[in-house]
């Protein structure tokens, strides 16, 4: 069993209390989840030409701050490391491909969480409360964001099993649910450039989508074929650029809430997490429909 | 009126509360506050009370009832009303999954809409909804009146024995061994009961009726390849 949450912001005035309402919201989810939580927020724009990266090391300690110095340097280009914990946030003037190529060669020992010009990305062993302190997700701004907390039922409690999955730039995916036809659907995406990190079947399903919206799909179009080739359970959240997407299998075993009002719309597992939202005790609040793609975008 | 806030304590509280009634209280209306979405709110509930949840409640609210009156006012999450012995249950809002599952008598009526899995091997109970239903409802339902007054989702019925059920709506495809029957005065009478008694207002005449073909009762070799 998994909880997950997803919020975006409509109106402009309320996205300064995105990273509080999230928090809430992920909190909410313990019960669901407690041995592991994971948040993507998608904030704090990269500015032009730069390009953002959230990295994770187990140990406190990592010089990240001479990693940085190194990809600076092989690059010739400007970079700058925020710390939060074992997490870093590392921004470089450069395209994000070649720092995630360079990583890779010179720091394997480095995992990427996540990229591209808003989406940061944290994950991390113990209860949803400990996770958002520890990363203070509550002082963040933004403009939507989704999160997870995981109780493990097959593989092991670590970071790396956590979800938000990150298969393209600026885009993550949560699941509440399990495929069955992951490792054929593995396979056919790896014959078509798909790199795996992971045994997990959520990674199968980030990248399945990450390989439709590379092929030109919209969010909505990427869902839709989703529908035929993701044989399993699942309640999915999707977070892109500047889009938010839910979608539930037809068979609808995993449960989804949904609540919207002229300020936001907000996803979760179930209502508790939504139950400290400011406004939703007037929210349109409904349950989403079996193979429903519902989507909201920022354009 | 009792009132109870569950921003003030805890479910467990309030449900050992409502169980340690005696069958003489004079505690017989109860308002509870603040739900905010909690598990379990009103289950087990064994005496005649009314019993008023103003908010929105989680999954298995008012379950295994007998005798009691709970009214939702707000939406309500997975298996309303579950196992259902008696008295009534009512949701002014939309209903989740699985609403009186497995319920065994008495009457649960969604003023909204209620999800897949509506009245699952539901055994005796009646179920109201003003709204529509989701896949899967009355899946090997015994017996009872699932009464639908705008429309059934996909597989209504399958495996479906003596229940009864009435759609004014339309219907998606029906599950194995459901059929659509004839709708005689003797079935709008039966239907114009469960709406009175739920105040929903609609015209029974405007309803069809589905129930079992019985094809499925008995093992028969000759259709061995069909199981």
């Amino acid at each position: 069993m998994c909880g997950i949450v997803g919020l975006f912001v409509k109106n402009p005035d309320q996205r300064a209390s995105l990273g509080a309402n999230l928090s809430r919201m992920l909190v909410g989810m313990t019960d669901r989840g407690p041995d592991s939580a994971g948040i993507a927020v998608y904030h704090d724009p990269s500015e032009a030409g730069w390009c953002k990266l959230t990295l994770f090391h187990p140990d406190e300690t990592y010089a990240w701050r001479a990693m940085a110095g190194e990809l600076a340097a092989a690059l010739e280009e400007e970079t700058d490391v925020s710390l939060k914990a074992n997490h870093a946030v590392l921004a470089a003037e450069a395209e994000e491909g070649a720092v995630r190529a360079w990583l890779t060669a010179h720091h394997p020992e480095v995992r990427i969480m996540g990229y591209g010009t808003l989406m940061e990305v944290y994950k991390d062993k113990g209860k949803p409360a400990s996770v958002v302190d520890k990363y203070g997700i509550a002082a963040m701004g933004g403009t939507h964001g989704i999160g997870h907390t995981r109780m493990a039922t097959e593989s092991a409690v670590t970071t790396e099993h956590s979800h938000p999955f990150t298969a393209a730039s600026d885009m993550c995916l949560v699941h509440n649910g399990s495929l069955s036809n992951h490792n054929r659907l593995r396979l056919w995406l790896q014959r078509r450039g798909q790199v795996f990190e992971s045994d997990n079947d959520t990674e199968v399903a980030a990248r399945y989508f990450a390989h439709r919206l590379g092929e030109g799909a919209s969010l909505r179009e990427a869902m839709e074929a989703g529908l035929k080739d993701l044989d399993g359970f699942y309640t999915f959240a999707m977070g892109t650029r500047d889009g938010f997407a839910v979608l539930r299998d037809g068979i609808a075993c995993k449960p989804a809430v949904l609540a919207e009002t002229d300020d936001w719309v907000a996803m979760a597992s179930e209502y508790r997490s939504l139950a400290g939202l400011p406004g939703v005790e007037d929210a349109k609040v409904w349950e989403p429909e079996p193979t429903v793609v519902y989507s909201w975008s920022l354009n | 009126m009792t009132e109870f806030d569950l921003a003030e304590a805890p479910i467990r509280e309030l449900n050992s509360r409502l169980h340690k009634l005696p069958p003489d209280t004079n505690e017989r209306a109860w308002r509870i506050v603040n739900p905010r979405g909690a598990h379990s709110i009103a289950v087990g509930l064994t005496l005649p009370i009314e019993v008023r949840i103003e908010g929105h409640v989680g999954y298995y609210c008012a379950g295994m009832n007998k005798e009691a009156t709970v009214v939702i006012d707000g939406q309500c999450g997975w298996g309303l009303a579950e196992n259902i012995m008696s008295g009534t249950v009512r949701v002014t809002g939309n209903a989740s999954q699985g609403v009186a599952a497995t319920g065994r008598g008495g009457l649960v009526v969604v003023e909204g809409d209620a999800g897949a899995r509506c009245g699952v091997s539901m055994k005796g109970v009646d179920i109201v909804v003003a709204g529509s239903i989701g896949h899967m409802s009355a899946f090997m339902a015994q017996r009872g009146r699932l009464v639908v007054c705008c429309d059934a989702g996909d597989d209504l019925g399958d495996s479906i024995y003596e229940a009864v059920i009435y759609v004014g709506g339309k219907t998606g495809r029906l599950g194995a061994d459901c059929i659509e029957k004839e709708m005689t005065a003797e079935h709008v009478a039966d239907l114009r009961a469960p709406l009175e008694r739920a105040g929903i207002e609609a015209d029974p005449t405007k309803f069809r009726r589905f129930g079992s073909a019985r094809k499925l009762y008995h093992f028969n070799v000759d259709h061995a390849d069909s199981y």
